[in-house]
């Protein structure tokens, strides 16, 4: 890999679960009472527990919402116009682009995460294909 | 406890104004709220100032001072960021100072420059305000995440484009003869209807404009404005401020703003005044459902029953509740850093009887301005009320 100024620096947690994602093994961080929350994550939001284990993450989840995003910032100028959703995965909810026309998108539509790049400039980012 | 008094109030014309500082638009805005109150500048203690993009949009930071020396104020000063809360925060730093008999006399304001962005650019840094991991490289823009809460309020409670658009409609009105408002021209709901789409299902008419502007207002406490004969006849009584999770992902419901309906519970009991006692509100609207959030959050309405309120006409000049007189964020424009305080400043002329809605509310005695930052991960809430004589 050729190390460029362009490149982002990875982001420790985060880039760690969308590598893991993009392997279909998708994980959360649940503490010792159950709360489910996102990396990177010393603490956990919910109750303060800093006993925090990896999870796999369910295979699929359900759209809780979403949009059609018509505007978008310049780094997603040519992915737009796209259909981004917050998921429902139970225990935590993760947001990314979905893979599918807005008209056949729905509240509680069923969707997997996998992991892709933006047509602007191939950041990569969370996406969802429907199940 | 030491009781706090609003002596003055000033702003800019908000719209676009995009060769304008900010230090120049705060200088004016601080000038005007002075010379209204009546206030000389060297009996300023310390200015509290909100900005929010400012690094950015105009590759200035540590503005604080820069106000202060721009307004002639000789003391310490302090910029706020809590993104489109920043101003209503430091107005709440601000009151609790002199409560505690801290300080007498205090500037508290706000400015932002946005029009000298393209509005790819501003699009960009207003989403700065969303989890930059987990929101913003997702996709998700500043309405698209109003739009993800109006999409879950739809599911949730009902409601429509159309209930929403007559949110829009009201606030233009409102807006027609405040000077300083960007849009001083009245829309319909088929305007709003057939705008274009920015985030399904909010389309460019739900959404506040972008602009430049700044507003300010002069802090006293009790004994100084009697020993120096000033004519403030409006009071803070209440502060209250709420927090949430930053990222909408992370929050159990969407469709619900409860960091507003704590910071709202905390400002009632502080003035010890209920919902039921307000008169008039000044909203975050900074998309349509926001204020129908806020309504909720407020306890004017009941969770889900407030999106019909401009429709129905409870909350339009000539209703029940007057909400956003000065025409709201998406009539009077949302210069980001400085709305907090115009919303303030709007107030206390609603309830002096000097602003140009005022005759829409003649006997209001109690006001709520209420201003959030991000998707309300931030919520800053205050009751004013008029101060017999």
């Amino acid at each position: 890999m050729t190390d460029t100024s362009e490149e982002r620096v990875r982001d420790a947690g985060f880039d760690d679960l969308l590598d893991a994602l993009a392997e279909g093994d998708g994980y959360y961080l649940a503490c010792a009472n159950g709360h489910g929350s996102l990396p990177p994550r010393r603490v956990c939001p919910e109750c303060g527990s800093t006993d925090l284990d990896e999870e796999p993450l369910p295979e699929t989840g359900e759209v809780a919402t979403y949009t059609q995003v018509h505007v978008p910032a310049p780094s997603f100028a040519d992915d737009a116009p796209y259909v981004t959703a917050v998921v429902d995965f139970g225990p935590v909810r993760l947001t990314g682009q979905v893979l599918a026309d807005y008209e056949d998108v729905e509240i509680g539509t069923e969707v997997a995460p996998t992991v892709g790049e933006t047509e602007t400039n191939g950041e990569r980012l969370v996406r969802f294909e429907l199940r | 406890m030491t009781k706090v008094r609003v002596a003055g109030a000033g702003m800019t014309p908000f719209g676009s104004h995009p060769e304008r500082t900010t230090r120049d638009l705060f200088a004016e805005a601080g000038t005007r709220a002075l010379d209204d109150a009546g206030v000389d500048r060297g009996d300023v203690e310390a200015v509290h100032y909100g900005n929010f993009m400012g690094a950015l949009s105009e590759h200035q930071g540590h503005q604080g001072p820069l106000a202060a020396e721009a307004l002639g104020v000789q003391a310490p000063a302090t910029r706020y960021e809590s993104a489109c809360a920043s101003s209503g925060v430091a107005l709440r730093q601000a009151v609790r100072d002199v409560r505690n008999g801290e300080a007498d006399v205090l500037v508290v304001g706000g400015a932002e420059r946005m029009t000298n962005l393209a509005t790819a650019e501003s699009t960009e840094v207003l989403a700065i305000a969303a989890d930059e991991l987990y929101e913003v490289r997702a996709g998700v823009t500043f309405p698209g995440a109003y739009a993800m809460m109006a999409a879950a309020y739809f599911e949730q409670f009902g409601g429509s484009r159309e209930d929403l658009a007559h949110v829009a409609v009201k606030n233009h009105a409102n807006a027609v003869g405040n000077h300083h408002a960007q849009y001083q021209r009245e829309i319909t709901v088929e305007e709003v209807l057939d705008s274009p789409a920015v985030a399904d299902p909010l389309h460019l008419y739900d959404a506040c404009p972008i602009t430049d502007g700044a507003s300010a207002v002069v802090l006293v406490s009790e004994d100084y404005a009697e020993d120096n004969g000033l004519d403030a006849g409006v009071a803070i009584t209440g502060t209250g401020q709420g927090g949430d999770r930053m990222a909408l992902q992370d929050r159990e419901d969407a469709a619900t703003s409860p960091a507003a309906t704590a910071a709202a519970e905390e400002a009632y009991g502080d003035a010890g005044v209920t919902s039921d006692d307000v008169d008039v509100a000044e909203v975050h609207d900074c998309f349509t459902i926001a204020e129908v959030l806020a309504l909720e959050s407020l306890g004017f309405f009941e969770t889900g029953e407030g999106v019909t309120a401009a429709r129905e006409g409870v909350t339009t000049r000539d209703g029940d509740l007057p909400v956003n007189l000065s025409g709201g964020l998406k009539a009077k424009g949302h210069p980001v850093g400085a709305t907090g305080t115009s919303q303030v400043a709007e107030l206390t002329k609603l309830l002096r009887g000097d602003h140009v809605n005022s005759e829409h509310v003649p006997d209001a005695r109690v006001g709520v301005a209420h201003n959030a930052g991000g998707t309300v991960a931030s919520a800053v809430v205050h009751v004013l009320e008029e101060v017999g004589e």
